[in-house]
């Protein structure tokens, strides 16, 4: 009852003109980026962060905002899915597999809907789950000390790189690397100063905005340059959309399958290393195994390959927002990017969050709840409008996002050396996808590094110098068991893993989910 | 190869960064682990990882072609002439400037490059600047 009585203040500050109109503009541009092939959730809440500060809204609001863009793109990913048969982002990946062939069979507005409708289930369930889960998770969280933070840092970073991940020492390499980036500039416990060399703009350490819009959205541009030859830029031509309006029959045959995608989705969302691409994935192939064991018409343009990925996928994203709320530790990039954003705001996730600003976290969850709501409704007849924007060739639209990025940065920084500084993260987020070092732990350790230390030397300063508090407690080692099964599982499966993905669809690279 | 190059210079990464964390001065204030603890941490996971790709490196990344390296070259080049710009010439003409030659690059007539230049630039600038009023670049003739 008492969460009933929260979430309805929640509702009461997300549901003022103001919010709304934020929700309603953040759910149109986020489809729109998740829409655009190369555009994803990650990097378009990224390029929105400076210039939803700049525009100096109050944390409510510019929060409203970028979860709507955040909700927004995980719903748009499926239109180039369908349509195109390219993912707009990576968990829209699996929506292909049936998507694309029911729009060739004529059949595209039905697949729009219906994975509309699905997204929907996937999303507005998880966001139950998460009003139901986090306050749970809060409770234990309370009971975290220091050294029990550094550890559940470590699971953070242990278990990033993901199941699928084939060389887990690229992924601490990059979480090293984001940690070592993190400690430039004054240290907050006694104010020595780090790595500046004795440079100004060092001294307060770099914004993990700059390395944030470089390491993912401009790091897409030069992606997008070395590729183009083979694509030439022109917008492939997109199969008809045809009758619009979902076809109740086809959505209550495959009720049952959004059910099992929804509940696979949420809790591959919750559970760290896991995330929305995973989500889909699960939810895909277990769906085939349930209703198709012999393969004879998943792949075929089945309305339930395209139901159980997209609720799977959405869910997933609401669930991802659980250990991201409760205990200020995102378990993707898109959650990472949402933490950045927290960040940004001087609001610090975890436990004391919910008990200090419960107006922020329970005015955020009803704007997850408002933003489903405003997505389903322009999903659904709105659908014609993205479609229209697929045919903007990327030739045009590429320089426009890098210049939206100089803008955002420029606009919050003012300083054409930080906008260097973007560029020089753009061109490394490029030489480090090449060699195939995943961008998300960079990102982490830039956003999580001073907490992490600041929580060592608290753990320390409390034990008086005894590193062996970091094993001090039964919940601490737990976490470390956690932190070593995640990183060590990866190493014996993960080539597996990766070559059952890449079996189901050749993947193209894109940053985090 | 690929990888023991990139092994090679994260082993350089390190040893610099392990060196410049020794060289940190200690402040007035003092705590039991101090300022150099961590970062000592950080810089040996850069290390041994670094040593583990020199050791059994991944298979060869799919390199581009000199000509797509030499793309991304002069487009990182002009970025970076685009950020030194902004302060002399203001946003307008520079973001032109800029946005034309991407859009040249990734397969437009030049002509019609110039035309989306003039485009984003001065649709950004209302939007952005007139509409939002964010801070954008001044030249010397004001926007």
């Amino acid at each position: 009852m008492e969460i009933l009585s929260l979430l309805a203040d929640g509702f009461g500050v997300a549901l003022t003109p103001t919010n709304l109109f934020l929700a309603v503009v953040g759910c149109f541009l986020g489809t729109l980026m998740g829409a655009l092939p190369g555009l994803g959730p990650a990097n378009g809440v990224a390029i929105l962060i400076p210039i939803a500060f700049s525009l100096g809204l109050d944390p409510t609001g510019s929060l409203i905002l970028l979860v709507s863009v955040y909700y927004g793109a995980m719903y748009g990913g499926r239109i180039s899915s369908i349509l195109l048969n390219i993912p707009g982002d990576e968990p829209a990946m699996m929506t292909c597999l049936d998507g694309f062939p029911m729009a060739q069979q004529g059949k595209a507005g039905e697949a729009l809907s219906l994975s509309g409708v699905a997204s929907f289930v996937g999303a507005f369930v998880a966001t139950c789950g998460l009003v139901l889960l986090a306050p749970q998770l809060v409770k234990i969280a309370l009971l975290f000390g220091p050294a029990e933070y550094f550890v559940l840092f470590t699971v953070a970073f242990a278990t990033l790189g993901g199941i699928s991940s084939t060389n887990q020492a690229k992924s601490a390499f990059a979480a090293a690397l984001g940690l070592g980036i993190a400690m430039i500039g004054s240290d907050s416990q006694t104010g020595s100063q780090r790595f500046t060399f004795d440079h100004v703009h060092l001294y307060d350490g770099i914004d993990f905005l700059i390395a944030i819009v470089g390491l993912f959205a401009l790091s897409e541009v030069f992606i997008f340059l070395e590729h183009h030859r083979t694509n030439n830029g022109v917008a492939p031509k997109a199969a008809t959309v045809g009758r619009i309006m979902p076809d109740f029959a086809m959505i209550k045959r495959c009720i049952p399958s959004m059910a099992r995608g929804t509940g696979l989705g949420f809790f591959s969302g919750v559970l760290p290393g896991a995330g929305a691409s995973l989500g889909s994935f699960l939810a895909y192939s277990l769906e085939k195994q349930a209703v198709d064991r012999d393969g004879k018409t998943f792949g075929k343009g089945d309305p339930r390959g395209v139901a159980a990925p997209e609720a799977g996928n959405n869910a997933a994203s609401g669930g991802a927002l659980v250990p991201m709320l409760a205990l200020g530790v995102p378990g993707s990039g898109t959650t990472a990017v949402l933490l950045a954003v927290l960040l940004q705001l001087n609001i610090t996730p975890g436990p004391l969050l919910f008990t200090k600003n419960p107006d922020i976290v329970w005015g955020l969850i009803a704007a997850l709840f408002i933003a489903n709501f405003i997505l389903l409704a322009m999903n659904i007849p709105l659908v014609g409008i993205f479609t229209r924007v697929l045919m903007v060739p990327t030739r045009l639209l590429m320089p426009i996002v890098a210049m939206i990025s100089f803008v955002g940065i420029y606009s919050i920084t003012g300083s054409s050396f930080d906008v260097m500084l973007m560029v020089a993260f753009g061109i490394a987020g490029w030489v480090l996808r090449k060699l195939d070092v995943s961008l998300v732990p960079v990102i982490l350790g830039i956003l999580l590094g001073n907490q992490m230390e600041v929580n060592l030397r608290r753990a320390m300063t409390i034990s008086d110098g005894d590193w062996l508090v970091l094993v001090g407690s039964p919940l601490a080692i737990i976490l470390w068991m956690v932190a070593i099964a995640g990183f060590v599982l990866p190493m014996m499966m993960g080539r597996r893993m990766k070559k059952r993905m890449e079996s189901m669809r050749d993947s193209e690279e894109f940053v985090g989910d | 190869m690929s990888d023991r190059i990139f092994g090679g210079f994260g082993l350089a990464l390190a040893i610099f960064y392990i060196w410049a964390a020794s060289t940190i001065k200690d402040s007035f204030m003092v705590d039991v682990v101090g300022p150099r603890a961590f970062p000592y941490i950080v810089g040996s996971i850069v290390g041994l990882c670094s040593v583990y790709f020199i050791v059994r490196p991944d298979d060869e990344p799919d390199w581009p072609h000199m000509r797509a390296f030499a793309e991304i070259f002069f487009a990182a080049a002009v970025m970076f002439a685009y950020c030194v710009a902004l302060p002399e010439f203001g946003f307008v003409i520079s973001t032109v400037f800029a946005t034309a030659y991407l859009t040249w690059r990734l397969g437009t007539e030049p002509l019609w490059s110039l035309v989306s230049g003039v485009a984003t630039s001065v649709g950004i600038y209302v939007v952005f600047h007139l509409i939002l009023g964010l801070a954008l670049a001044e030249g010397p003739l004001g926007f």
